[in-house]
């Protein structure tokens, strides 16, 4: 086999799974903090994709940029979210959390469903199909701009936890709900804040993937379980772990596409998440509980 | 022994049984009354939400304008058409075919999916009720032995071989003739099909070119990258996809990027190239692109109409064959009630049977059904995307453009 | 010994419940006989969530065990009975035995790696899900039984029912299904009246405390698991046999695995008739918004999905146990401890 076939595999395995990474960020921050799985990740994921076709179809505008209003729209719906809906349910079993945000999903995909219709939707930017030379590799730029992007929105999402007075405040909540209370801190809200930050990412990560694939409303519930994968792998509720499980859950599907046969890809990137689940479940660089 | 015992307790029980099962009929619409006669109930079942949406929706788009086109042929009969939606799911597909049955269909149309018109077509046999398959390649469904089953639609070997010597007749036409080739495909239900389908039958074909890598992929994939790395890594000087749209899509865009230009891609009978999608997301890169699929005749006066027709009711969809063939299901059913005078299920399904249509829309020969309730007769064309539309480039009786090979590179064009 | 199992299960068991469920019983026998076709493809996909939710009751209602990979199960069930009665003609009445014994195989593997492992709440439901998953892959691929292409069970008309076989029409099916579904809720009444009922429950509540009360946890669970696993291969064969054709992609798919633990949870979690009037709301429910919006002329795709969805969402949130336990109360069925 080429050598040169072999890193530009690698190369692409990489770039998407930063891609990845990023998609399955917010939920790994927001269960890091509430302890509550998102189960409308995906479809959240596809409303900011149709944000993005929205903003491009009627004013033209590119998705690049179009990602920080639809982050922020994100930001409102993910603390509307957990004020309204998911803060009632902080102290329910899981199954309840579980049923609650299956039953958010399934309106999701269907509103979307209904309002735009299941034809696929995409945007036509000029810059959607270049590539750029870097010695024997060819890489894809849209997936390296978003590769790019998703280094830095991790790195200032993790520099907003670890720096400042809210960041501070969050994690605080997270590893002592109890105390945090004690203390006098809002819990609720912060929650609220946290599900908004995380639905923030997943906005950003909306819009950018929509200069990679077409959107149709069903693309929620795998784009779900892939980030779980992703956050199960890298450490669900930490921030590296994401990037990592997404680096990771894209290189191996990369090789194993290119070793093996692709369209039994993702079995390998179950397997890992099998095998990590059972010898570290808390997940590659995730805490303990 | 399950009924002896609920004769027994039937017995046993009468009047408060009766009671009892009044509650749970009440539950929904009670339907006993069935319209017989002057007026033909047509159940349309198609996929309309769910993962193949936008499949079922053109689907639908054949069955409703049918009416208005067929009156104007001179086919008059009162039609009146229930619609129901599959979801994209078996069950469902199931109950509600029961449901139409029971709401007094005579007649049932659908179901773009293999598994879900398998599902349909064991309730249509159970009850009686003919069923027409617009679009469905699985060869099972009609192997059973199904008596009201029928299909006006080419199996997946059909398709194959028609893709197959059509091929031959594209490297003839063009003078050119690809060496090495890479089969990709989607592993779903019809990918798989396909698959099986050339494997079995290319060795009779005599193929000028060799098979050099088969991939299949995820029919969900999101991204295509890897797949076409080791295709172009082949330097194969044809592609021959079977895909579905989003990954065709995929599939075209990742050739762009990895700046691959294979000589031909030619799809041996597969969706994704020709549709209204497609041409909308890939602009210039859609074109030279070539596709051996069961498509409409262009030169039959029926066909204009009919895109008369649909260009007036819907004013951004294409034409496909989805539509075309739901539109003949239509076609074949009111025409066998009009010869049928009847409603009855095996009045109309004997009708079916002896279904003999010269005029239609679909290129091929006679639309008639074989015992087993198969139309063999259907014939696959080339089409050739030009201008951002599919032109029907081969057989030379029905085209409406000229072949253009080798395809230019992605970079060389407008 | 039949007069002791009787006292055991009915022990505590109030008059008016016993009768309800007498009269609920014998409508569901003389259904057939009253209802259209319709109606009775209905009361089937009721009967097969009832089942099936009960099925996966007892790991998760029971025990506390949370999965969300049934339809592995139910597809490793259904490709079972269904390749043995097409490649060596074995009745499927056979090939259930050994339906449920490849399901409890994989039941155990999934249960012994978790349990050992210490792999419990969003994790252990997690896991499911993956080995659901990487089992529809590897079917995808798994040629004896056509891959993706699916499996096809040869058809007919049938004129006469043959249980054997399970060939015949859909009334067989029916009264098949509620056989199963009557066994099932006397059977999980029998466990939970005994002492491994008493078990799950303190395991459910408190793994821990139960722990040091002495009482085998991994056993335990190792046992829910099993059971659970064992009669959901039932609805496995059941499903194989009723729709003929089996695609990896349906039957696998983590949105069957879903669909099916929507009845136990509205219906009530734990309780023993929780998952049969969740499986009778939710696709009466489902059936009904079809009809209601049809009639009402708004045949919009997914709009019947969106009130589906807020349906869930309202009863989840103001009936946190589910519909059963208030409703119980209301009929004043309460059991007597």
């Amino acid at each position: 086999m080429p050598i040169e076939l072999v890193l530009n595999v690698t190369l692409q395995g990489l770039l998407t799974g930063l891609v990845y990474g990023l998609m399955a960020l917010g939920l790994s921050v927001i269960f890091g903090v509430v302890r509550v799985v998102n189960f409308a990740h995906g479809e959240m994921m596809t409303i900011a994709m149709y944000g993005a076709i929205v903003a491009f179809g009627a004013w033209q505008i590119d998705p690049l940029v179009a990602m920080v209003p639809i982050a922020a729209l994100l930001f409102a719906l993910g603390y509307v979210m957990q004020a309204w809906l998911i803060n009632p349910f902080i102290n329910r079993p899981e199954h309840s959390q579980f049923m609650l945000l299956a039953a958010v999903a399934i309106v999701m995909v269907n509103a979307l469903l209904m309002i735009f219709g299941p034809d696929a939707r995409t945007t036509l930017v000029d810059y959607a199909l270049d590539s750029v030379e870097i010695g024997p590799l060819l890489a894809d730029k849209v997936r390296l701009i978003t590769a790019g992007l998703a280094l830095a929105i991790t790195a200032g999402l993790f520099a907003f936890f670890k720096l400042s007075r809210t960041g501070k405040a969050i994690r605080a909540c997270a590893d002592n709900y109890m105390g945090a209370l004690t203390v006098g801190l809002n819990v609720k809200q912060l929650y609220a804040f946290t599900f908004g930050l995380g639905s923030a990412c997943v906005g950003a990560a909306g819009a950018m993937m929509v200069l990679l694939i077409d959107v149709t409303p069903n693309l929620g519930p795998a784009f779900t379980l892939q980030a779980f994968v992703i956050v199960i792998v890298g450490g669900l509720g930490s921030m590296p772990g994401a990037l990592l499980g997404g680096v990771l859950i894209g290189l191996s599907e990369a090789l194993s596409g290119l070793f093996f046969a692709p369209s039994a890809k993702s079995m390998f990137a179950i397997a890992l998440l099998i095998l990590v689940l059972l010898f570290r479940p808390q997940g590659l660089l995730g805490k303990k509980a | 022994m399950t009924k002896k015992f609920t004769r027994r307790q039937f017995g046993q029980t009468t009047a408060s049984a009766v009671a009892a099962g009044a509650l749970i009929a009440g539950t929904a619409p009670f339907n006993i009354g069935r319209a017989q006669g002057r007026v033909l109930k047509i159940g349309s079942i198609h996929p309309r939400s769910g993962f193949q949406a936008q499949l079922g929706l053109a689907c639908q788009r054949g069955v409703d304008i049918a009416p208005r086109v067929l009156k104007a042929l001179g086919m008059n009969a009162e039609v009146e058409i229930m619609n129901a939606d599959t979801e994209s799911n078996v069950d469902i597909a199931r109950s509600r075919a029961e449901k139409l049955v029971n709401d007094g269909a005579n007649v049932l149309i659908g179901a773009f999916d293999s598994g879900q018109s398998a599902a349909i077509a064991q309730v249509a046999e159970q009850k009686g009720v003919p069923y027409i398959i617009n679009v469905a390649a699985a060869p099972q469904i009609t192997e059973q032995g199904y008596k009201f089953v029928f299909r006006n639609f080419p199996t997946a070997p059909m398709l194959v071989g028609d893709g197959l010597n059509l091929m031959k007749n594209v490297f003839d036409k063009s003078g050119v003739t690809p060496k090495t080739a890479v089969f990709m495909h989607a592993n779903d239900t019809f990918g798989q099909s396909m698959a099986g389908a050339i494997k079995a039958m290319a060795p009779r074909f005599n193929l000028p070119f060799q098979i050099v890598e088969t991939i299949s992929y995820d029919p969900q994939a999101k991204d295509l990258s890897v797949e076409i790395a080791k295709a172009k890594a082949t330097g194969a000087e044809m592609v021959m996809p079977v895909t579905r749209l989003n990954d065709a899509i995929l599939l075209i865009r990742e050739m762009v990027k990895q700046r691959w230009e294979p000589k031909v891609i030619m799809s041996p009978g597969a969706p994704g190239f020709y549709e209204g999608q497609f041409y909308r997301t890939l602009g210039k890169y859609s074109d030279y692109l070539l596709t051996n699929v069961p498509w409409y005749n262009p030169r039959a006066a029926i066909t204009q109409k009919l895109l008369d027709e649909f260009s007036k009711t819907y004013k951004n969809e294409l034409f496909e064959l989805n539509v075309g063939f739901s539109f003949e299901a239509m076609m074949v059913a009111v025409d066998a009630f009009n010869r049928a005078k009847s409603t009855n299920g095996r009045e109309l399904a004997d009708a079916i049977r002896a279904t003999k249509i010269t005029d239609h829309v679909m290129a091929g020969g006679t639309l008639e059904f074989d015992a087993k309730g198969q139309n063999v007769n259907i014939k696959s064309v080339t089409l050739q995307n030009i201008g951002q539309k599919p032109k029907v480039v081969l057989p030379l009786d029905v085209s409406e453009d000229n072949l253009l090979l080798p395809m230019p590179g992605w970079t060389k064009r407008g | 010994m039949i007069a002791g199992l009787y006292e055991r299960l009915l022990d505590g068991v109030p008059r008016r419940a016993l009768l309800l469920l007498g009269l609920l019983l014998i409508a569901m026998l003389v259904a057939p006989l009253l209802v259209d076709p319709y109606l009775l493809s209905i009361l089937i996909l009721v009967l097969y969530f009832a089942y099936t939710g009960q099925a996966w009751n007892v790991m998760m209602g029971f025990c506390g065990q949370l999965s969300l990979g049934h339809s592995l199960y139910v597809g490793l069930a259904a490709y079972t009975s269904a390749a043995l009665y097409v490649h060596f003609q074995l009745p499927p009445t056979i090939g259930a035995l050994a339906a449920i014994s490849i399901s409890m195989a994989f039941g155990a593997g999934i249960g012994f790696l978790a349990f050992r492992f210490g792999i419990g709440g969003t994790y252990f439901a997690l896991l499911t899900i993956a080995f659901a998953e990487f089992t529809r892959v590897g079917f995808d691929h798994f040629a004896w039984v056509n891959g993706s292409g699916g499996f096809f069970l040869p058809v007919e008309q049938y004129t006469r029912n043959d249980v054997l076989n399970l060939r015949g029409r859909p009334v067989m099916f029916y009264y098949l299904l509620l056989a199963l579904t009557v066994a099932a809720f006397v059977f999980c009444r029998w466990l939970l009246t005994g002492r491994i009922g008493y078990y799950w429950q303190a395991i459910r509540e408190d793994q821990e405390a139960a722990q040091t009360l002495g009482i085998n946890t991994f056993r335990y669970k190792m046992l829910a698991v099993l059971i659970s696993s064992g009669m959901t291969a039932l609805s496995g064969v059941f499903f194989a046999f009723y729709y003929n054709n089996l695609f990896p992609e349906q039957i696998f798919n983590i949105s069957r695995s879903i669909e099916l633990i929507l009845g136990p949870i509205i219906g009530g979690l734990g309780s023993l008739f929780g998952p049969i009037l969740g499986a009778f709301v939710l696709t009466l429910l489902a059936e009904g918004l079809y009809e209601t919006l049809h009639g009402l002329g708004y045949d919009i795709p997914g709009i019947k999905h969106v009130f589906y969805g807020i349906c869930l969402a309202a009863v989840i949130m103001y009936l946190p146990h589910g519909i059963w336990p208030p409703l119980r109360r209301k009929l004043g069925l309460e059991t007597r401890q």
